[in-house]
């Protein structure tokens, strides 16, 4: 790897460990009646913000109450990001490309898992609503969008990363980019040796 | 007659100059004093937060108003000696403590002069005390809550009237009484006997810094006079509390004559610290009286009445450097001290000029002994060695005077119905302006502060005939907001108030933003009846006292099915508003009810008390209107004879009592 490469890669897996420090994701409502707007945030190994006045509210449409420690996700997410993390220091200290681009694949199928995982949940909580609930809007889901905004019923709901899915992005995103460098700089080298050899070859023609 | 005669163009030339000058002469009325870009300045657009908190007594209303300028839109009537039957308060099983007396549950008092606490000599909105008048008392209203959460009852008193002015940092509110009572002993004496068996009490109340608990420190037993305002020293003149007193004459009947006799009254110099130092020295008497201390408990939303047996006085009669006597003309209303402190502004009611004292000038002549005589063995100062001097023609009945920040001071005109600004250096007038009708009090934002905030001027008027659509022949009082930052005073707008707006006072409203609450925290909710979630809502008989544990949320109360209440029991309700968003109140009523209903704030519990007086179905349900399904938000109370078996059973939805006929 080239020096620059192998300081990216430090850096990227310090990032990921934002991860623990900051929140992942944020999903935030706004509606007339919270001009101040209630924030859901998604922590490495928990659920923060104003839970349970959005559970109080998702009552009304009969979506079920969202808690902590029903995400089995919740619990395995540190020891995700730690491995993953653990795997860039790996990589750094052995310095091996080999073992960046493994890491690259680890990080994108950790990030695909991530977003369908999160996808299939907000699939299920958006439609799995009590048949009892007391407002039924006919065709109508309350799924929350993955990523941007999205108006259901009188809530504007916004998902969004947060600093800790910044930096985590930051990583992947970087790593993504060192492996696509490293592959490049990899093929130049192998075209300038055989150039090399064509010139050595011609040399020896020439003589 | 033709108009073309020399005659009658002499008539005409005569009544046009007539008109020209009555005119020309006649003072401004309302509309004229007002300014054109008043309405600008008071517009607080949709959306924008008002820049000043106001508190106004609501008088004889028993509570206290907090307003918004410079819109003048109530925003509360905060419940404080008076029922409230909007939220229970009195009502309620937590709150009635706080109307108990030793003369017993007294549901009224007439509420005059708000404070706010004060530190290093300007407020700092962490309370509001006020005075009960009729019924001597003193709360404490908590501004990170709005409620409030103390009164004491001051013993010894007669018309709770010169109080609870504060101290530079509230070390004390005073009480001082207005009607002098007999107060030791027999108190069954006659009337007339007034001059030898009536005396004054100023209780010191000391405030407790951290949380505001008061108690009566020590009470100053004074001459048989009425005590009517009181302001506390501040910078120079700390350590001191000026009170006004009129009746001098100690009469004991018809005072509107008895007691205007004489030229001068006087004002009382209290030297507080002097006391303090008589208490260390235990010259102190413990005296036994009766009064009620009630507290209400935030962390259980529930207040209790203790009762104190016994009160610690001094005698000026017997430690004679506590007090001294100023004498001040004619029948003295306010006493007001100045930013820097050095000024005592003295305002006789009935008298022409403003006797404005110097506080250097008074301790030289105490210090001097420049007395002119002695008062129920008060020493009585020479009147001209106190005097710095006397602000000449200011206006008919002079009351109240509140200072600005820019060396202006500003005395409200009763009789006059003017406000009247002055230069307190020099003591001349520089403006004046009508106010509409006869005003008491007047405050200045801060106006009583080291450091006045100025700004505004309120006049709390007594009287507002033709200022708003009639309202039959009980008219509303109202206050009137003033513009006193230019040289010139500017009228810029007029609201009504509650009962009477006796004083107010006003902060800017970052002084209690921020300290203030939007929630009780469920999780520090500790009401011993507090329910955290539906799952614990039950209900428990105890011989005939039934106890209902219920919550209320959008859109439910848990439960809402009650059967097993038998005739003759007394339920309580006890309510926990499970809801954590801070504008979702819940309300409950129950039909048949005899007191009123709750408004139960989120995260808090509150308890109303029923005994059912028929047998039947009574519905309960919430007041407060909360969501869509509010409506819905409701249930039913099922009362059976006092033989009957059903049993005693609650729920909600699967937990509903199922089908049990009464077997008589």
């Amino acid at each position: 790897m080239k020096k620059s490469s192998r300081i990216l890669v430090i850096v990227s897996a310090v990032l990921m460990l934002g991860a623990y420090f900051f929140p992942i994701w944020k999903i935030s409502l706004e509606a007339p009646q919270y001009p101040e707007g209630l924030e859901m945030n998604i922590l490495i190994n928990n659920i923060t913000g104003d839970v349970a006045k959005i559970n109080g509210l998702n009552h009304y449409i009969g979506m079920k109450h969202i808690h902590a420690e029903d995400f089995i996700e919740l619990k395995l997410l540190p020891y995700a990001v730690g491995l993953l993390a653990a795997f860039g220091l790996l990589t750094y200290w052995r310095n091996n490309q080999k073992l960046l681009y493994t890491w690259a694949v680890l990080l994108i199928i950790f990030g695909v898992v991530g977003a369908v995982d999160f996808y299939l949940w907000e699939y299920d909580y958006g439609h799995d609503l009590d048949p009892m609930a007391a407002i039924k809007v006919p065709g109508m889901s309350y799924q929350p969008p993955l990523f941007g905004y999205k108006q259901l019923l009188n809530f504007l709901a916004g998902s969004f990363p947060a600093l800790g899915g910044w930096m985590v992005i930051g990583a992947i995103s970087t790593v993504i980019g060192i492996s696509i460098i490293e592959l490049r700089t990899k093929k130049n080298n192998k075209h300038e040796k055989s150039n090399v050899n064509t010139i050595g070859h011609s040399n020896v023609g020439l003589q | 007659m033709s108009l073309s005669t020399p005659y009658s163009k002499l008539v005409l030339a005569t009544a046009v100059a007539a008109v020209t000058f009555t005119t020309a002469c006649k003072p401004k009325k309302a509309e004229t004093v007002i300014s054109g870009d008043a309405a600008q300045k008071v517009y607080v657009a949709p959306g924008k937060l008002d820049e000043v908190y106001l508190f106004a007594s609501g008088g004889f209303s028993g509570q206290v108003a907090a307003y918004g300028l410079p819109s003048g839109r109530l925003l509360k009537v905060i419940p404080v000696f008076s029922q409230n039957p909007e939220n229970g308060w009195g009502y309620s099983e937590e709150t009635k403590a706080m109307l108990n007396t030793s003369h017993g549950f007294i549901p009224w008092d007439d509420a005059h002069h708000p404070q706010i606490s004060k530190t290093d000599g300007s407020d700092d909105g962490r309370w509001l005390f006020i005075n009960g008048n009729n019924t001597p008392r003193i709360a404490r209203i908590n501004l990170a809550t709005f409620k409030t959460e103390e009164i004491l009852e001051i013993p010894n008193s007669g018309g709770n009237h010169s109080s609870p002015y504060c101290t530079e940092n509230t070390e004390y509110v005073v009480a001082g009484t207005r009607f002098s009572v007999p107060i030791e002993g027999n108190t069954d004496v006659p009337i007339n006997t007034y001059k030898e068996n009536f005396r004054g009490a100023l209780s010191f109340v000391k405030v407790d810094p951290k949380e505001g608990h008061m108690n009566i420190a020590f009470q100053l037993l004074v001459p048989g006079v009425n005590y009517d305002l009181a302001r506390s020293g501040k910078g120079a003149s700390h350590g001191w509390m000026f009170f006004t007193c009129y009746n001098s004459e100690q009469a004991n009947t018809l005072l509107e004559v008895n007691a205007s006799q004489r030229d001068k009254d006087f004002i009382m110099a209290v030297n507080w610290k002097k006391a303090e130092e008589y208490l260390k020295q235990g010259k102190g008497k413990k005296t036994p009286t009766t009064y009620y201390h009630n507290n209400y408990d935030e962390r259980t939303h529930s207040a209790s009445s203790k009762v104190e047996k016994e009160v610690l006085t001094l005698d000026t009669r017997v430690l004679k450097d506590i007090v001294y006597f100023i004498p001040c003309p004619k029948s003295p209303h306010g006493a007001d001290v100045s930013p820097d402190g050095e000024s005592i502004v003295a305002s006789g009611k009935l008298a022409a000029v403003i006797p404005v004292f110097s506080f250097k000038k008074m301790t030289d002549a105490i210090a001097k002994k420049t007395f002119e005589s002695e008062f129920d063995k008060v020493p009585v100062i020479k009147y001209e060695a106190a005097l710095a001097g006397e602000v000449q023609k200011p206006g008919l009945g002079p009351l109240h005077t509140e200072f600005d920040d820019k060396g202006y001071a500003y005395t409200s005109m009763f009789v006059s119905s003017e406000i009247v600004k002055w230069k307190v250096d020099t003591r001349e007038v520089v403006d004046r302006i009508p106010t509409y009708y006869s005003i008491g009090h007047l405050c200045v934002v801060g106006g009583d502060n080291k450091k006045p905030y100025g700004k505004y001027a309120i006049a709390l008027n007594k009287i507002t005939k033709d200022r708003y659509l009639p309202t039959g022949p009980e008219l509303t009082q109202s206050a009137q907001l003033f513009d006193i930052t230019g040289e010139k005073m500017n009228l810029l707008l007029d609201f009504p108030t509650i009962g009477e707006p006796h004083y107010a006072q006003a902060c800017p409203a970052d002084v209690i933003l921020k300290n203030q609450k939007k929630i009780f925290e469920l999780s520090k909710n500790e009401h011993p009846y507090a329910v955290k979630n539906e799952k614990e809502t039950k209900i428990v008989r105890n011989g005939k006292r039934v106890d209902v544990w219920m919550t209320a949320i959008r859109s439910h109360l848990a439960p809402d099915n009650i059967e097993g209440i038998k005739l003759g029991d007394e339920v309580y309700f006890h309510i926990t508003n499970l809801e954590q968003d801070w504008d979702v109140p819940h309300g409950f009523a129950v039909k048949g009810a005899e007191n009123a209903e709750l408004l139960i704030m989120p995260g808090e519990t509150q308890t109303i008390k029923w005994t059912p007086k028929s047998t039947g179905i009574f519905p309960f349900y919430c007041t407060d209107f909360c969501s869509a399904l509010h409506q819905e938000m409701q249930g039913y109370a099922r009362v059976s004879p006092a033989n009957s078996t059903v049993a005693l059973k609650s729920g909600i939805g699967e937990t509903a009592p199922k089908n049990e006929l009464a077997k008589n």
